[in-house]
Order: structure tokens, then C-alpha cells, then sequence
């Protein structure tokens, strides 16, 4: 049995889902056109989510997340109505408000509430948008917008929102309410009492109650036949009534109607409720009680509404579950390479029938490690819209309008990818915004639309994740990015170093050209820690900026952190492992081919480009045993900024796919070293890290590199 | 995992005993996880000189720092009764390499003196006290100094 506090986590991963779904929402009526109105079922998901949050949130007694998402679900159903018209400052109020919501949400989960002046204040800002405070204000029938009435028929709950109810209306700030209230039988399979639910109504008000006897119904011993309709003269508010129906609910159909309209259609709120929709354990109730509407509009959800929703089938799973499983399937690739290299030892890999066996072992643990890999992979969906919202406070503080537009994002990335990447985002962006987009007048005057755009872009390319984040603004100021970098003494005086280094220098550590520190950017940290940590992730961080037109700062990542194909080497006795992407190809060099351009500096002629030799044993600080005589192989890299050079190894062992092993965990980071893998020998190999490496290749201190192709002293 | 932080005042301690080039040390025997005999370890390129390398513990990877070298008392020569103390402290699993472990022992708080001032050398900060006993004087090893070993700041010689 569920303890209160995994349902509480399960409340708020949900939170999380209804969120998105919310912000989604907002997307889609952000990118309508002016005048448009909106798809009913874009304003309906919305109000679902807004509404299951208030009410998961008011089981948890999370008081703030219940009054504020209760006002913003009111707005949200006057737009539902078409008592609201939609336009483009109710989207964004909109989008404060669920920027707000999730604000709490984050806070509830804390443990933590808002200052209750605040959050009176938010409240107070959300019902403002509202267009009839005042009561008893339904829509006349030429006000709704033409998809009104299909409003009503199409909105049906089919998420298995525990508490969600009919349509309320807001503003029911009536003298009283009929609530009609038909039970199915798995409320009484749940232990529910009517009558003490009624019980708990009487203190509220004058309660009348009255049996509804469907006339003509089934009678069915599973089912019950009953139903009542209470009066309920009070002063309270919808909420309170709907609070003690709140664990009933579920398992029967409720309506809860003002009772001043209730007079002229009453049967309505009957009909346009659907079934009620029970949890699935308690569902199979062969025969709920035929409520005989009027009109035959099947409570069945309309198959836009389906495509609307579409839900994905999951599952919700343990995430130390899935690390375990990742760590054993890591395991399990370590002893098939084991495994391989025993039989290769005993003499066995000449068997046909044996190698073949092996290869299927291979190919069954790769896929395997796949699909491991693709459990942990999410989409970065909710990272954009995380994004979004701080793109939002950024321009908001800025002064600045931006347009956020995000593209590829259904890209699935490793979760553990995902999570880090939000404080890296997190800085880009706000540069971005505060140092990249002009303002309104400076894009005025260079012939731009006035609103920026920052565009975030996620793609996967050639085995890595990609994410981009472009913007329209000035681009890099180079010429003012240089003269503080040498008044920062980061570069000397008189260099003179090419476009693209100087906006590279922005990654230098203590690097910032802000003139003054505000409260965004500036402090001469963000982006040299962006590097840092995306370095830290396996990735790589580049720049490309055109004057006038805008930077755009690219994020290339591995597509996940626990494995990785790559080529064992031998260095100076010591095997190593390259990650093999970065390889372009390998080389055994004829002398011809070698050159020493400066003492300590070999360079390796390929197809008339000189490329710089960087030996490995040399920069490891190996040495060589006297006895080795290596092979001489050369082993062309480049990294992602398009920088090459060759590496001089002793020979290439194996090519295989290595499980990443943390050295920082018990460790901490070694020189040009990414991280260590187990080989077949249950051995530790250390692997390569190349950008490390092919950067040092700049350092004047680097020793001497012994020709490959001699027998080293 | 920070057991070796708190010492009663009043409760007796178990400590490991152990020899390091042919001197007799001991540590809290709380953080310590396992012995293993000697294996090859993979050296880690610009690592100090007393961080031996890394070695494969059931698939994690672990430092293995020779406690002769950092208490500089020379390399720890090879010996078949070599053996490598596992210990976890502040969540980082390290091995230190020793000659030979002797014995666990029950010491009481106030056996244990503190060390006398000899200038500080190098390698005092590691030592929080000794017992002096028939003879042999035998130095409690601070554990958390031990973990400290591989802050950072030392990583690169």
C-alpha cells in the first residue's frame, strides 16, 4: 500500500505533467493569430490541468496552490465559456499566473509556503483579468464564440483526474447551490456513506434533501438507482461544498449548480455530464446508473478531443530502479567482453560456430543497453519550458521584449543530461537577452523587429545531442570583447587573434564585459561556468556570431553519459581508450611524412595539410619501457570546434564499446583524462579527454615528443 | 557515512593496527570497508606521487594512495604480505597501501596522548594522537586527514 508520502510525490510528478500541459497551452494560444479563436480543447486541457492541480493540491491541505490555482482556474473558465474573450495580454497574464503556480508547486514540494501578502497579491492580479467579477453573469447566446456549445459537448474529462467535476460557474457568489449527486456503486464498494456526506453539508446551510428515483431505469443489483438532489441555502462558497464531496466524487456524478440559474435548465448540467470515470480498480461496474439524458449526446469523448489528448501509455518508474538496471546492464557488458577475450585466450576464437554465437551476445547486449538508455531518456520539453520561463523573468528585468521559440522539442536526451543542463541554459540565455538583443530602439534603428527572438534549438547530429541557442541580437562585439580581454591581461597587448577566438574568449575564466554588474549578467562567471560544466557533461560549447545579425551558442553533447564506443589504445605500456567519434582515421606515417617545425613540435603531413603530433605518452608524463617498440600508428582527431592533430600511440588493441566510470567520484579530475572504463581483463582504463588534450597543444611547456617510427631511448 | 567525525569522550574506540615501512600505525576501524591483497593499479597521469592509481573495485573505480610515500617514509617496498585498506570516507572509497595489517585494538579515549610538538612536520597533520605502549608507539592516523589526502589542491604535483 501507497504511503501518504509516495501519493504526495506522485501529486507533484504529476504537478509537473499538468504544468507542461498548461504551458503548453499557452504556446498554442500565444502562436494563434490575432482574432483567431482558440481550439475549445487548447482552453479545456488547460482548465483540466489548472484544476487537477487545485484539486490534488487541496487533498495535501497545500492552501496557497489551492486558492491560487482556484482563482486562476476561474479565469481560465470564463475563457472556457466565452464569457472572456482571449488576446494577447490575457496570454501572457496567463503566463505569469502559471509561471506563479508553478512557483508554488516548487515551494509545496519544498515544504514551503508564500508570504501571504503575496500571494494575496498574485491572486488578486489573476482575478483582475476576470471580465464579470459580478455574479449571475451567464454569456448571452450570440456572445459565445462559434465553438461555444461544442465547448460544453467536447470537454470530457478523460484524464483520471481523482476530484475532477462538472463545469463550475464562477463567481457563484450565490444564496445557495443545488448540488444533485448520483452515486455509482463503486462508491459504496469504497466504504461511502450519502448520508454523511450530507451530514457533513447541513452545518453549511438549510439543507433539503431529495431522492431522485429514475423512473423506467434497469434495475440492476449491482447498481444503485438513486440519486439526490440537495438545496443548499448558504453563504459559503462553491469550494467548501465541493471539499466534502472530494473523496466521493470519483465514484459518482456531481453537479454543483448556483441556485439562482439552476431554475430555468436544470436538466442541463445533467446532460452535458459524462460518465463518471472511476479509477481503474473500481471501475468495472457493468451497469452505472442510466442518468437517461434529454439529448442523446454520448458521454464517449469526442475523437478530437481524443487527438487532443492522445495519451501516451507510461509508466512511472523509480529512477534509482532504472539507474540499477543501467548499472547491471553496464555489468553485463563488461563481462561479455570479458567473457570474449577469455575465449580468445584459450584459443578458442577460431570456432565459427563460437565467434558467431558471440557476435549475436554482442549485438543482443547492445540492444539491450539501448533500450536501457532510451528508458532514461526524456524529451527536453519540460527544459524549454522551464526556459521559457526564465527567458520571461530575464526580459521582464531586461526591459526588453523577447520571443522565445523553441524547436526539436520531442529531442530525447539522458535525464541526468537534462538536469545539468539548466543552470548552463540558464546563463546563456541571460546573456543572450541582456548582452545579445539591442534594445527596442537600437533595433529600430537597425531595421529589426522590435521584439527579439531567442531561438533554442534540440537535434540530435551524428550521435550527439545538439542543443542551440540563436538569438537575432547585435552579435559578439568584438572589437569591445578584445580590449577588455587584454585590459583583463587574459590575452597579451598586441595580439591579434581571429573573429572567432576572440568570441571564444568569452569562455575564458574572469572574462565579462558588462559594464556594470546587474542583477543577470555580469558578474564575469556565466559563461566561463557554462563551459565548465557542459565540459564536465562530455560536451562541448562553441560560438558563432555574426555582427549585426545575431550569435548563436551551440551545446554538443553524447547522447548519454554511461557508455561510450571507443578505441583501446597502448601509450607507453599503459592501455588508454579514445573515444572513437572524435577519430578521423589512423595513419602509419612514412618518414617523409614528419617534420619538426620547432623544437618539441612534430607535425604530420597529410594530403599537404600540416597537422600537429601531440604524443600522448609525452603529455601523460609516461615513460616509455625500455623494451617497448611501439608500432608508430598516428591517429587522426578532431574535435567539434574543427580542430585536428594527430595523436602518436604504440598500437591499436581493440576497438569495443567502454561503460564510463566516474574518476571524480572517489577521485577527482586527472589531466586530459575524461573519465576510466573496466576492460575485459577487469583492468582500468583510462579514457582520453580530447579537447583537453589537443588544447594543451598550445602550452609552449609540452615535452618533447620522440619520433614514433624510432626505437624510443 | 561520517561515523569517524564523532569520538565519545568516554567510549573506547576500535582501531585497526597496521604497519607502514616497518612503523606501526592505526585508524578508526569504523570507516574502513574491507582489506584486499595487492593488485595491479592503472597509474593516473600528474597524479602526486603517493597516488599509486586507480584500481577496479566491483566495477568502481578507486584511488590507491601509498601510505609509506605520504608519510614519507619512502615508497612501500613490494611484499607479497602487502595489503590494500578500503576504507570510505565522506562518501569517497579509497585504498591505502600498507605493509601488513596486525590487529584491531580497543583503546580508551585518554590512552590515547596527543602528539607531542615536533615542528610540525609534513606529515603530523595526518597523526591526531599516540599510544604509547611496550615500547612500540603506535600513531592514531586521522581519518578525516587521511580522506583529505586527495582534495583538489594536491591532484596536480
Amino acid at each position: 500500500m501507497a504511503t501518504l508520502d509516495d501519493i504526495r510525490q506522485l501529486f507533484f510528478a504529476e504537478c509537473e505533467d499538468q504544468l507542461e500541459q498548461l504551458t503548453d497551452g499557452l504556446a498554442t494560444l500565444e502562436a494563434l493569430p490575432p482574432g483567431e479563436t482558440p481550439d475549445p480543447e487548447t482552453i479545456n486541457t488547460m482548465f483540466r490541468a489548472v484544476h487537477s492541480i487545485k484539486g490534488g493540491a487541496a487533498s495535501f491541505a497545500l492552501d496557497a496552490i489551492t486558492r491560487y490555482a482556484h482563482a486562476f482556474e476561474s479565469v481560465l473558465d470564463e475563457v472556457r465559456t466565452g464569457t472572456l474573450p482571449i488576446d494577447a495580454g490575457l496570454t501572457a497574464a496567463f503566463y505569469v499566473a502559471a509561471d506563479y503556480l508553478s512557483e508554488l508547486v516548487a515551494m509545496g514540494m519544498g515544504g514551503g509556503t508564500p508570504e501571504t501578502a503575496a500571494l494575496a497579491e498574485r491572486i488578486a492580479a489573476i482575478e483582475a483579468c476576470s471580465a464579470a467579477r459580478a455574479p449571475h453573469a451567464p454569456p448571452a447566446e450570440d456572445d459565445l464564440p462559434s465553438g461555444g456549445l461544442d465547448m460544453l459537448a467536447g470537454f470530457t474529462p478523460l484524464a483520471l483526474d481523482f476530484d475532477f467535476g462538472p463545469p463550475e460557474v464562477p463567481g457563484a457568489a450565490a444564496d445557495g447551490f443545488v448540488v444533485t449527486f448520483r452515486p455509482t456503486a463503486a462508491l459504496f464498494q469504497n466504504g461511502h456513506e450519502p448520508t454523511c456526506l450530507f451530514r457533513e453539508l447541513e452545518p453549511l446551510g438549510t439543507l433539503e434533501v431529495e431522492a431522485l428515483l429514475d423512473e423506467g431505469v434497469d434495475w440492476d443489483r449491482a447498481a444503485p438507482g438513486i440519486g439526490w438532489r440537495l438545496t443548499l441555502r448558504t453563504g459559503c462558497d462553491e469550494s467548501q461544498i465541493r471539499e466534502i464531496f472530494e473523496f466521493a466524487e470519483p465514484f459518482a456524478e456531481l453537479s454543483i449548480a448556483p441556485l439562482a440559474t439552476q431554475e430555468g435548465d436544470e436538466p442541463k448540467p445533467l446532460a452535458a455530464l459524462p460518465a463518471p470515470i472511476g479509477t481503474p480498480d473500481c471501475a468495472p461496474d457493468p451497469a452505472p446508473p442510466d442518468p437517461a439524458p434529454p439529448e442523446p449526446s454520448p458521454p464517449e469523448p469526442s475523437p478530437e478531443a481524443e487527438r487532443a489528448k492522445a495519451p501516451k501509455a507510461t509508466v512511472r518508474v523509480d529512477l534509482e530502479l532504472v539507474d540499477d538496471l543501467i548499472n547491471m546492464v553496464g555489468e553485463l557488458v563488461i563481462t561479455q567482453s570479458v567473457m570474449t577475450q577469455s575465449i580468445a585466450d584459450h584459443g578458442l576464437a577460431g570456432s565459427t560456430q563460437l565467434s558467431a554465437v558471440l557476435e549475436e551476445l554482442r549485438g543482443i547486449t547492445r540492444h539491450i543497453q539501448e533500450g536501457v538508455m532510451a528508458i532514461r531518456a526524456q524529451s527536453v520539453k519540460p527544459l524549454f519550458q522551464r526556459m521559457g520561463r526564465i527567458v520571461r523573468e530575464t526580459a521582464q528585468i531586461a526591459g526588453k521584449t523577447v520571443r522565445l521559440a523553441t524547436v526539436g522539442e520531442d529531442t530525447e536526451v539522458d535525464r541526468n543530461v537534462i538536469e545539468r543542463l539548466v543552470d548552463p541554459l540558464t546563463h546563456i540565455l541571460r546573456n543572450a537577452i541582456d548582452h545579445g538583443l539591442e534594445d527596442a530602439a537600437g533595433r529600430l534603428a537597425a531595421d529589426k523587429d522590435p521584439v527579439g527572438t531567442v531561438t533554442l534549438t534540440a537535434a540530435h547530429r551524428s550521435g550527439r545531442v545538439v542543443i542551440e541557442v540563436s538569438d537575432d541580437g547585435a552579435g559578439v562585439d568584438r572589437a569591445k570583447v578584445l580590449a577588455s580581454a587584454i585590459r583583463k591581461g587574459l590575452v597579451p597587448a598586441n595580439a591579434t587573434p581571429g573573429p572567432a577566438e576572440i568570441d571564444r574568449l568569452l569562455f575564458t575564466p574572469g572574462f565579462s564585459t558588462a559594464a556594470s554588474v546587474t542583477s543577470l549578467s555580469g558578474r564575469g562567471v556565466g559563461m566561463d561556468v557554462v563551459n565548465s560544466e557542459i565540459k564536465r557533461l562530455g560536451g562541448r560549447v562553441t560560438i558563432a556570431s555574426t555582427p549585426g545579425r545575431g550569435a548563436t551558442i551551440s551545446i554538443s553533447l553524447p547522447l548519454t553519459l554511461a557508455v561510450l564506443d571507443g578505441m583501446v589504445v597502448e601509450v607507453a605500456g599503459q592501455t588508454m581508450v579514445v573515444p572513437i567519434s572524435a577519430i578521423v582515421e589512423t595513419i602509419l606515417p612514412e618518414p617523409s611524412q614528419l617534420s619538426v617545425m620547432a623544437p618539441g613540435m612534430p607535425m604530420l603531413t597529410v594530403r599537404g595539410r600540416a597537422i600537429p603530433v601531440i604524443d600522448l605518452a609525452g603529455i601523460f608524463g609516461f615513460a616509455r619501457p625500455v623494451d617497448s617498440r611501439p608500432d608508430g600508428v598516428l591517429m587522426l582527431v578532431e574535435t567539434d570546434d574543427g580542430d585536428c592533430c594527430a595523436l602518436a600511440i604504440d598500437r591499436i588493441v581493440d576497438q569495443r564499446q567502454v561503460v564510463i566510470k566516474s574518476l571524480e567520484s572517489n577521485y577527482g579530475h586527472v589531466p586530459f583524462i575524461s573519465a576510466a572504463t573496466i576492460l575485459g581483463d577487469g583492468r582500468i582504463a583510462l579514457i582520453l579527454d580530447l579537447e583537453e588534450t589537443l588544447h594543451h597543444k598550445a602550452s609552449p611547456s609540452a615535452p618533447a615528443v620522440p619520433q614514433p617510427l624510432e626505437v624510443p631511448a | 557515512m561520517t561515523a569517524q567525525t564523532v569520538h565519545p569522550a568516554t567510549k573506547a574506540r576500535e582501531l585497526i593496527t597496521f604497519a607502514v615501512s616497518g612503523q606501526d600505525f592505526c585508524m578508526d576501524i569504523r570507516p574502513v570497508r574491507e582489506i584486499r591483497g595487492w593488485q595491479d593499479v592503472t597509474p593516473l597521469p600528474h597524479a602526486p606521487r603517493d597516488v599509486l592509481g586507480v584500481m577496479n573495485l566491483r566495477g568502481a573505480v578507486v584511488p590507491i594512495i601509498d601510505l609509506s610515500l605520504r608519510l614519507d617514509l619512502g615508497p612501500c617496498r613490494h611484499h607479497p604480505r602487502n595489503v590494500i585498506i578500503i576504507a570510505l570516507i565522506e562518501a569517497r572509497t579509497i585504498g591505502f597501501l600498507v605493509s601488513s595489517v596486525s590487529n584491531i585494538v580497543t583503546v580508551a579515549p585518554d590512552e590515547i596522548q596527543p602528539m607531542p610538538d615536533m615542528g610540525a612536520p609534513a606529515t603530523a597533520s595526518l597523526v591526531e594522537g599516540i599510544i604509547p605502549s611496550s615500547g612500540k608507539n603506535l600513531r592514531v592516523l586521522d581519518v578525516a586527514a587521511l580522506g583529505a589526502i586527495l582534495d583538489p589542491r594536491r591532484s596536480v604535483a
